[in-house]
C-alpha cells in the first residue's frame, strides 16, 4: 500500500486480514503508530497487523501494489517505487484522470485502473472510521495491456477481505462519470464551504446552487461524448443519490459528507483540483469542447490556494 | 429652505449628510438604526476627517416616524436593507423625490414601490465609520444622478439635487440617462468583488492570476451584452477600470471579501443577481454571473450552517 491516508488505511486494514500487507509511509511517526496495528471502526471493526515501511528498498517482494496517496503526491510516490516491486501488478485509485500515466513513467508494471467510492474519516495515524462502504471499481488500463483475468483476481482479493469491488472490461465509462461528478461537487464544495448538502440538487430558485452543478455536469457530459466515452452512470443522478444519503444521515444525527477538496481547503492543503476539474478542462480543450464553468471553478480553487501562499509569504517577510 | 433626509448613515450616507449639513443650504435629517451614531450626531454634530475635514448639524433619529416631510431623500443603506428602510420612511417623501446612491441594480425598483418620484444614482466617494458621530473620507470622486425612467423625478428636481450636492462639496452630475454610470459600476463590481470573496485574494493579487483576470473579462462581457440589450451606453470601460484599480489599489480587499471575512450578508443579489435578472428579462444569457451568484449564496449559506452547528468533521 502506497499511502495510508483514509483510503489507503481502509484498504490496508481490510486486506491485512487475508494477506501480508506492507504500508509505505512518509513519516517515521506514522510508521511507529502503525507498529501497534491499524484500527478500522465504523462499518467494520478490525485491528489489523500491517508492516509499515519508510524506505521502498525495504519492501518485501509484492504481488500487488495499490497507490492510494493523493493525486498531488503520486509523482513523488511513483518515483520512489521505481526499480522496486518488479513482479507486482499495480492498481491506481486516485481521483481524477492521469494517475496511470504518472505511474507508467516510473515502471513497466501491469496497471489496473481503479476508481473508489469508499470514504473514511481519519481519526489518527492508525485509526480510520469506515464511513461509506461503497464499491471500488476496477478495469484493465489500456496503456499496459493488462489481462482482464488479472483485474478479476485483484477484485476477488478485495472482496475476500470484506470490501466491495466490481470489475469492468472497460473502466473509462465509470472513471469519466466519477470525474464529471467530482469536478462539479468537489470544486463547488471547496469554493462555498458547503458539505455535499441538499443545496447541490436544488433548482427551484434562480440563485440555487443546483443550476451550477447541473450546468457543470452538462459540460462534462459534452466532453465525454466528444472523447467517445459513454458514461456508466449519469453524474446528476449520482449527485441526487449522494444528497439523499446526506439528508437521511442528517436526520439520523450524522452530517452530510465533506468532499475531500473541501477538507483540503479547510486545512489549507494543496487540493487535487488540477487532476479533476483541471483534467476535465484539458480534455475539453483537446477535443474542442467548451467547458467555461469547469474552467471557472478550477481557477477559483487555484485562486484560493494562491491566497494561502501569499499570506504565508507575508508572514515570512515580517520581522520576527 | 429645502429639507433633505439621508436614509442610512453608514460611511456613504454620512459623507452626504455631513457635506450638506456643513454647507448650510438645506435642513439635513438622517435616519439610521445605529443608536450610538445617532446620539453622537445629535449631541456633537456629524464630523468628517480624511481627505475632507468638516462638520455639520444634522437632525438624526432612529425612529422613522420622527422624519418630517422632505423635499429630497438620499438612500444609502446596504442593498439588503432597502425594502425595510423605505417602508418606514416613505411617509416623509409624499411630496419629495428619493435618490439612491447604493451599489447595484434593483434598488430603484424597490424604492418605486413606496415613493412616487425616484432618482437613480452612482457614487464614488468612500469612507468608513471611525466612531459614533465621526466618519473618515478615504476617497473623493463624482456622483452621477438621473431620473429613474419607469417612475422618474422631474429633470428640474434632479438638477436641483445635483446643485445642492455640488455646492456642498459632493461633486454631482445630473444626466438625462444615468444608467451608463450605474451599470459601469455594477459591472466592474460584479466582475471583481465576488472573486475576492471566493478566493480570499486582494484585487491586484487576483488580477495577477491570468486565468482569474480572464474570468473577470468574461463577466464584463456578459454585463456588456445585458447593457447592449437595454440600449445602455456605458460611460467607461469596466475592463480598463479593473486594470486601473490594480494599479492604484493592488492590496485592496474587496468589500465582498470583507463581508465574507466578517460573515456578513453580501450585496450579491443586486450585483451579479441584478445582471442575471436583467439578462433574463432581455433574453441575454449570463452563465458566468449565474454561477458566481450561486457560489456566493452558497458561501453565505455555509456560514449559517456553521452557526447552526451542522458542520465539518
Amino acid at each position: 500500500m502506497v499511502g495510508a491516508g483514509a483510503i489507503g488505511s481502509l484498504f490496508a486494514g481490510h486486506l491485512g486480514q487475508v494477506a501480508d500487507v506492507s504500508v509505505l509511509v512518509r513519516r517515521a511517526a506514522h510508521a511507529r503508530a502503525l507498529d501497534r496495528g491499524l484500527r478500522i471502526s465504523g462499518k467494520s471493526d478490525l485491528l489489523t497487523r500491517v508492516c509499515p515501511v519508510e524506505d521502498p528498498a525495504a519492501l518485501p517482494p509484492s504481488d500487488l501494489v495499490i497507490f492510494a496517496c493523493k493525486a498531488t503526491q503520486l509523482e513523488a510516490a511513483a518515483a520512489s517505487l521505481e526499480g522496486h516491486a518488479p513482479g507486482a501488478v499495480v492498481m491506481t485509485t486516485q481521483n481524477g484522470l492521469g494517475a496511470e500515466e504518472i505511474v507508467r513513467r516510473h515502471g513497466n508494471w501491469p496497471i489496473v485502473s481503479g476508481v473508489t467510492f469508499m470514504s473514511g474519516v481519519r481519526h489518527d495515524d492508525a485509526h480510520v472510521e469506515y464511513e461509506l462502504d461503497t464499491e471500488t471499481w476496477m478495469g484493465p488500463w489500456v496503456g499496459t495491456d493488462t489481462p482482464y483475468e488479472t483485474v478479476v483476481r485483484v477484485a476477488d482479493l478485495i472482496v475476500s477481505c470484506g470490501l466491495k469491488a466490481r470489475t469492468f472490461e472497460d473502466l473509462l465509462p465509470a472513471q469519466w462519470a466519477k470525474l464529471i461528478f467530482n469536478a462539479a461537487v468537489n470544486t463547488v464544495a471547496a469554493t462555498t464551504g458547503l458539505a455535499h448538502v441538499l443545496a447541490f440538487a436544488e433548482t427551484d430558485r434562480l440563485d440555487d446552487l443546483g443550476h451550477l452543478v447541473k450546468a457543470m455536469m452538462a459540460e462534462g457530459k459534452a466532453v465525454a461524448s466528444a472523447v467517445g466515452v459513454e458514461l456508466h452512470e449519469d453524474p446528476w443522478e449520482m449527485n441526487l443519490e449522494a444528497v439523499k444519503r446526506g439528508v437521511t444521515a442528517a436526520a439520523a444525527g450524522a452530517y452530510a459528507h465533506l468532499p475531500s477538496m473541501l477538507e483540503d481547503v479547510l486545512h489549507e492543503r494543496e487540493t487535487e483540483v488540477d487532476f479533476i476539474a483541471g483534467a476535465l478542462v484539458r480534455e475539453a480543450e483537446r477535443v474542442g469542447v467548451s467547458a467555461p464553468l469547469n474552467a471557472a471553478l478550477w481557477r477559483l480553487v487555484r485562486g484560493r490556494e494562491r491566497s494561502w501562499e501569499l499570506v504565508e509569504r507575508l508572514h515570512e517577510a515580517m520581522p520576527a | 429652505m429645502k429639507r433633505i433626509a439621508i436614509v442610512g448613515t453608514g460611511a456613504i450616507g454620512s459623507l452626504f449628510a455631513a457635506h450638506l449639513a456643513h454647507a448650510g443650504e438645506c435642513e439635513v435629517w438622517a435616519y439610521d438604526l445605529d443608536h450610538a451614531h445617532v446620539a453622537a450626531i445629535n449631541s456633537g454634530g456629524l464630523r468628517l476627517s480624511g481627505v475632507t475635514e468638516l462638520a455639520g448639524r444634522v437632525h438624526a433619529t432612529t425612529d422613522a416616524s420622527e422624519l418630517p416631510a422632505c423635499d429630497f431623500g438620499i438612500v444609502a443603506t446596504k442593498a439588503l436593507h432597502t425594502e425595510a428602510a423605505i417602508t418606514r420612511v416613505a411617509h416623509a417623501f409624499v411630496d419629495g423625490a428619493v435618490c439612491t446612491v447604493q451599489n447595484g441594480v434593483g434598488n430603484e425598483e424597490v424604492l418605486a414601490e413606496h415613493v412616487s418620484r425616484v432618482i437613480r444614482g452612482t457614487t464614488f466617494p468612500a469612507g468608513r465609520l471611525l466612531e459614533p458621530g465621526h466618519v473618515q473620507q478615504d476617497t473623493g470622486g463624482e456622483t452621477t444622478i438621473g431620473p429613474f425612467e419607469p417612475q422618474p423625478a422631474t429633470m428640474e428636481e434632479v438638477i436641483e439635487l445635483a446643485g445642492l450636492l455640488t455646492r456642498a462639496g459632493m461633486e454631482t452630475r445630473a444626466l438625462d440617462d444615468a444608467r451608463g454610470a450605474q451599470w459601469r459600476k455594477v459591472i466592474f463590481n460584479a466582475a471583481t468583488n465576488p472573486l475576492g470573496a471566493l478566493t480570499g485574494l486582494a484585487h491586484g493579487e487576483a488580477c495577477d492570476q491570468p486565468s482569474l483576470r480572464a474570468l473577470m473579462s468574461q463577466l464584463v462581457e456578459e454585463g456588456r451584452a445585458v447593457c447592449d440589450a437595454q440600449g445602455i451606453t456605458l460611460d467607461a470601460d469596466p475592463d480598463s477600470l479593473i486594470d486601473h484599480a490594480r494599479e492604484v489599489a493592488y492590496h485592496h480587499k474587496a468589500s465582498m471579501l470583507q463581508d465574507a471575512e466578517a460573515r456578513r450578508a453580501t450585496e450579491v443579489d443586486c450585483l451579479n443577481g441584478g445582471i442575471v435578472r436583467y439578462g433574463r428579462e432581455h433574453g441575454v444569457p449570463t452563465p458566468g454571473h449565474e454561477a458566481i451568484w450561486a457560489l456566493v449564496r452558497g458561501l453565505e449559506a455555509s456560514w449559517r450552517r456553521q452557526t447552526e452547528g451542522a458542520t465539518t468533521a
